[in-house]
């Protein structure tokens, strides 16, 4: 890989948890082709791991956000105005529901995990864009994290669908809010993997044996290969795309149905 | 020790950093080796993926101790 495509970028990495996270697949591409980067945490727990996976990128700002927060999110902000001045790109990749209701039916979701799962998982890219478009005088890049189970219906997804389907039509209209000043605002529809946040998931184990046998590729994805798109995406390469939610999927939503050759699979 | 046994103490020890002669049987994850809640998750993934096994959301939430997991690992692997 080329260490000028993101030479002289700097970029926030937002909801990096281990390295097992989809975030530090997409940090390490960025920081491999040369770009500088700052990380934002919620919560001690997170702080403890993020610190490490920074140090290894030459990162030394690490920054508490609490994206349910307004305040909190004006004073990441507000720091990273003060150490960079401008910004390039964002990494958002965060989103949360209580994960007793990411099993079971979608009817049965509650009033207050519905909008918690909405705040955290949707309205939070937009508030973060909204800051981080002040930053970008030069144009930018912002990169948010979806998944299939936005378009289509998908086991125990249930309120997460509802959620990254917004998130995805929120991406459509950040992009044109923000393309007249140059600033790219896309998703990447990741294939399952199995990260932390995946943990919370019911029969996930299951759902990555269906990829895998269905997928056109014939493999789940992980988190190099995420990152390897998401540097298309966060780099100039991307220049002309915007508004796009690009699968990174080993091709799996082309699918109509199980592949002939895929072998009979059954939950236990 | 059976060779679960080894196995799982050597990915609890790498993870929590702890020693390995206070990875005993009853030794519990958070209370006795200072493991957070993300690190039971952590744990619980670490030893699916060595053991090429699934440990449902109710399985993991009893195991608190070494000697739980090396119990339902031998059990499940079995």
């Amino acid at each position: 890989m080329s260490t000028e495509l993101m030479a002289g970028k700097r970029g926030l990495i937002m909801g990096l948890a281990n390295d097992k996270s989809i975030a530090w697949g997409i940090a390490k591409a960025c920081a491999d082709a040369g770009a500088e980067l700052a990380f934002s945490y919620q919560g001690e727990a997170l702080l403890k791991r993020v610190n490490p996976l920074a140090e290894q990128l030459g990162s030394d700002i690490v920054i508490p956000c609490d994206v349910g927060d307004e305040a909190s999110i004006d004073a990441l902000f507000d720091e990273l105005k003060k150490r960079w001045g401008k910004l390039d790109f964002i990494v958002h990749a965060i989103g949360f529901s209580d994960k007793n209701e990411l099993r079971g039916r979608y009817v049965d979701t509650t009033r207050g995990n519905f909008q918690m799962s909405m705040d955290i998982s949707v309205y939070s890219f937009t508030a973060v864009v909204q800051r981080a478009e002040k930053l970008m005088t030069d144009g930018g890049s912002c990169l948010t994290l979806t998944y299939y189970g936005a378009e289509k219906v998908m086991p125990h997804y249930n309120v997460m669908g509802v959620a990254k389907a917004a998130l995805e039509a929120s991406v459509r209209y950040l992009a044109e809010d923000l393309g007249k000043d140059g600033i790219r605002v896309n998703a990447i529809s990741a294939g399952p993997i199995k990260t932390l946040a995946a943990s919370g998931i019911g029969d996930f184990r299951y759902i990555m044996k269906w990829n895998e046998y269905n997928a056109p590729l014939r493999r789940t994805v992980n988190i190099e290969d995420v990152g390897n798109s998401a540097l298309y995406l966060l780099s100039d390469l991307g220049s002309g795309t915007t508004g796009e939610v690009l699968h990174v999927d080993a091709g799996y939503h082309v699918v109509g149905m199980k592949a002939v050759d895929a072998p009979d699979i059954s939950k236990s | 020790m059976s060779d679960v046994a080894d196995r799982v103490k050597k990915i609890v020890v790498e993870h929590l950093g702890v020693e390995e002669d206070k990875v005993t049987d009853s030794a519990s994850f958070i209370d006795d080796l200072g493991a957070d809640s993300l690190d039971t998750v952590e744990l619980v993934m670490a030893f699916e993926e060595e053991f090429g096994i699934e440990i449902p959301d109710d399985a993991a939430e009893t195991i608190q101790t070494f000697g739980d997991a090396v119990k339902f690992i031998d059990e499940a692997a079995a």
